[in-house]
């Protein structure tokens, strides 16, 4: 577990969560990881299987297609072949690798 | 994790009992319209014991004489169920519904163009040891996009057969319902082991993805022509200007129509009503017994049907919103806004649709998916103001609030008006905040939720689902209402006044004896015991109060007609302390009972209008009672 926290840490040092890009923002999910999220949504495991059941998942594409017009959320998000909003206290879980582009 | 095993029952007598195919599929996969293709007009909807989900059940006849019944269950990413519509899809999938026949097969619908998360849902249910049959729907516009898919290849990874199909063209229907009866056949001649299912933990979420994820990089090829209209749609719909203007004008004609367009049908359905009964007036000879079918009865049928209009119209909007991809849209404009009360962004609709009637409004909380959040908006919505409490303010304020202008422009009476809308409307945003935030803390559901590819709605599909609409409004809360109505006439009508009586009949009644007993209750609020005993008939709508204070202050033509007359009445009889604390009570009294019926019918339980009605009643004797006090030390007593 401590190997996995490790990993995670150095990962974070280098990647930026989804929920930190701006509209244009793409990249490709690097992990899905719900240690950081604010412990006002659900709980960890349940938020983290909705998820990957929606298809936040490890190698998908995504991109920031359009922004909230309060404090610029929620977000709508390219993910793969879909589009799937969400707000950003939750894109916290999805740690992304930006693109080169960026 | 805690696994939960359980073994399906066996079905012997498939031979001879009718194939049960199970309908599953992600939101908007063009099930319904699968459903709709496969069962014709032959359908039944009911809700599922003790759950407000729907049950959708059609029968179905092959080329070949067969016979099956179909099961459409609601949308789901996966069997893990989250809401009481997934929950429902589960234990329908798995056997569990009590007075439920387990399927004999499953049909996994697809959009042939998002076959991604579907695949991952088609091995879990696969796993359940039940037949599984995958339907690619929209094949036509997967086509169009150049994305080839080896459908032959698919089904031999899955291990399913696999059929494509254009559900609102009716192609590929038939092939679908006979390999769905020939999958079934087959799994009853020989039955495969039937394993059992166990939630997924997110490791093994991923590994079913991973899966899936490897059969469709072989199978299906990347969109040579991907849809790029939704993009440039949403370009403009989801702008932060222009989205936010369009979605505005979108609800005001949503608004106007549900008020101005059902206004017509209304008053044709009131004239209907008031011919019957005046026809049944003259037939029947004078007593209880015309009373009960004019003033109950027909009355009774009257206050339920002069709902439909308002209820047709605005599930109209609502099924052709969703119908077309916008809903999520104006969910995803609107989430942030709703969000500061705790509530999710499709609480929009239930609220705004209050405005016109909280029966619509409570009956449209269906669109939220989440029990909490769904309750939550149901609590709150009955405190917006309804299009039956504007007659009572209009008659109020004429009586009472001078009818002076402030720096030219502002008028008091359209001063009071407004700040009798505004404190509904902050109302119902504080209750749903204390709901949310402070009685269901720990659990804040997140918003996370697909946008679909617009799509053109399908007529028939549309009008089908909004006469389904009313006919579940007619037949559940319509029941209810009525006996609810004629009850109210009892209590308002007996026992008769003595003859020569001197004071109006309704005194002597029930309702007369319940008004002066609480008299002393509402007197510190400044209500004489003729306005308690008003506010009963105005639980039957709040409108009737108006016409029981006519009846009280023995005003001739005590409906409508009478207006200027009672108002002149009652600024003689009330103080106007009095009066701004009948108005305090308006804004958030539990005077509907129909409301309280259809929030009955809705939860599922008379635990939800208890609770409604208690604490609507606490805030409106709460802020009466302020009101009257501050009035009175102004000097208005």
């Amino acid at each position: 577990m401590s190997e996995l926290n490790r990993l995670t840490d150095v990962a974070q040092a280098c990647e930026t969560t989804l929920a930190d890009g701006r509209r244009g923002f793409s990249g490709v999910i690097f992990a899905v990881s719900v240690k950081d999220v604010a412990r006002h949504s659900l709980e960890p495991e349940e938020l983290e299987r909705r998820l990957l059941e929606i298809g936040f998942v490890e190698g998908a594409r995504v991109e920031i297609l359009h922004e909230g017009f309060l404090g610029r959320d929620p977000i709508v998000v390219r993910l793969d072949d879909t589009r799937v909003a969400l707000r950003r206290r939750e894109a916290r879980a999805v740690i992304v690798r930006p693109d080169e582009t960026r | 994790m805690i696994a939960e095993q359980t073994t399906l029952p066996n079905s012997d007598e498939a031979g001879t009992e009718p194939i049960r195919i199970a309908l599953v599929g992600n939101p908007n996969c063009g099930k319904t319209a699968m459903f709709n293709a496969l069962t014709g007009a032959r359908q039944k909807v009911a809700n599922y014991a003790g759950v407000t989900v729907e049950r959708k059940e059609g029968r179905l006849t092959t080329a070949g004489g067969h016979t099956a019944i179909v099961l459409d269950l609601p949308g789901t990413y996966s069997l893990r169920a989250r809401s009481p519509d997934e929950v429902v899809t589960r234990d329908a999938v798995l056997g569990r519904l009590t007075g439920e026949t387990t399927p004999d097969v499953i049909v996994c619908v697809a959009d042939a163009t998002n076959l991604r998360l579907v695949l991952r849902l088609a091995l879990e249910l696969k796993a359940v040891g039940r037949p599984v049959v995958l339907a690619l729907n929209m094949i036509d516009i997967a086509e169009r996009q150049g994305r080839d898919i080896d459908v032959e290849g698919l089904a031999g990874d899955l291990g399913v057969p696999v059929v494509t199909t254009v559900a609102t063209r009716r192609r590929g229907v038939e092939a679908l319902a006979a390999a769905a009866i020939k999958a079934a056949n087959d799994h009853a001649t020989a039955p495969s082991n039937i394993t059992g299912w166990a939630e997924p933990s997110a490791a093994e979420l991923r590994r079913l993805h991973l899966t899936a994820e490897r059969i469709f990089k072989k199978r299906v090829r990347e969109a040579r022509r991907p849809d790029t209209l939704t993009g440039r749609i949403d370009d403009v719909l989801l702008h932060p200007v222009a989205g936010i203007a369009i979605l505005l004008i979108v609800l005001f004609a949503m608004f106007q129509a549900v008020f101005v367009v059902a206004k017509p049908f209304m008053d044709l359905i009131t004239a209907a009503v008031t011919a019957t009964s005046a026809g049944a007036a003259m037939i029947l000879p004078d007593g209880l017994l015309k009373s009960l079918v004019c003033d109950g009865v027909i009355a009774g049928v009257g206050s339920v049907l002069v709902f439909l209009p308002q209820i047709m119209i605005l599930f109209l909007f609502i099924i052709l919103l969703e119908d077309v991809g916008y809903m999520a849209r104006a969910a995803f404009l609107l989430d942030r806004v709703m969000g500061v009360a705790g509530l999710h962004g499709r609480a929009f609709i239930p609220l705004l649709s209050s405005f016109a009637c909280a029966i619509p409004g409570v009956m449209s909380a269906r669109v939220i998916d989440n029990r909490r959040d769904r309750l939550t908006t149901i609590m709150a919505a009955p405190l917006m103001t309804c299009s039956a409490r504007i007659a009572v303010y209009t008659l109020i304020i004429s009586a009472f609030i001078p009818d002076k202008r402030y720096f030219g422009v502002i008028n008091l009476q359209g001063l009071v008006f407004f700040s009798l809308y505004a404190a509904g409307m902050i109302g119902a945003l504080v209750v749903a905040w204390v709901m949310r935030r402070l009685i269901w803390r720990s659990a804040s559901e997140p918003f996370l939720m697909e946008l679909p590819a617009y799509k053109r709605p399908e007529l028939v599909v549309v009008m089908r689902s909004v006469a389904q609409r009313g006919q579940i409004f007619l037949t559940r809360a319509g029941t209810t209402i009525l006996f609810m109505m004629v009850l109210i006439w009892f209590v308002c009508t007996l026992p008769v006044a003595p003859p020569g009586a001197t004071e109006p009949a309704i005194n002597y009644s029930f309702a007369g004896m319940i008004g002066r007993a609480v008299g002393p209750f509402l007197a510190p609020i400044g209500f004489s015991w003729q306005m308690s005993v008003a506010l009963i008939p105005g639980l039957a709508a709040r409108e009737v109060a108006i016409g029981a204070l006519g009846a009280i202050y023995a005003v001739s033509g005590g409906e409508s007609g009478g207006h200027p007359l009672l108002a002149a009445n009652l600024a003689h009889h009330w103080s106007t302390a009095s009066a701004l604390s009948f108005l305090a009570w308006y804004v958030f009294a539990p005077q509907c009972a129909s409301t309280l019926a259809v929030v009955k019918r809705e939860t599922g339980s008379w635990i939800w209008p208890v609770i409604m009605f208690s604490y609507m009643f606490a805030l409106a004797y709460a802020s009466a009672f302020v009101v009257y006090r501050i009035a009175v030390s102004a000097g208005l007593g």
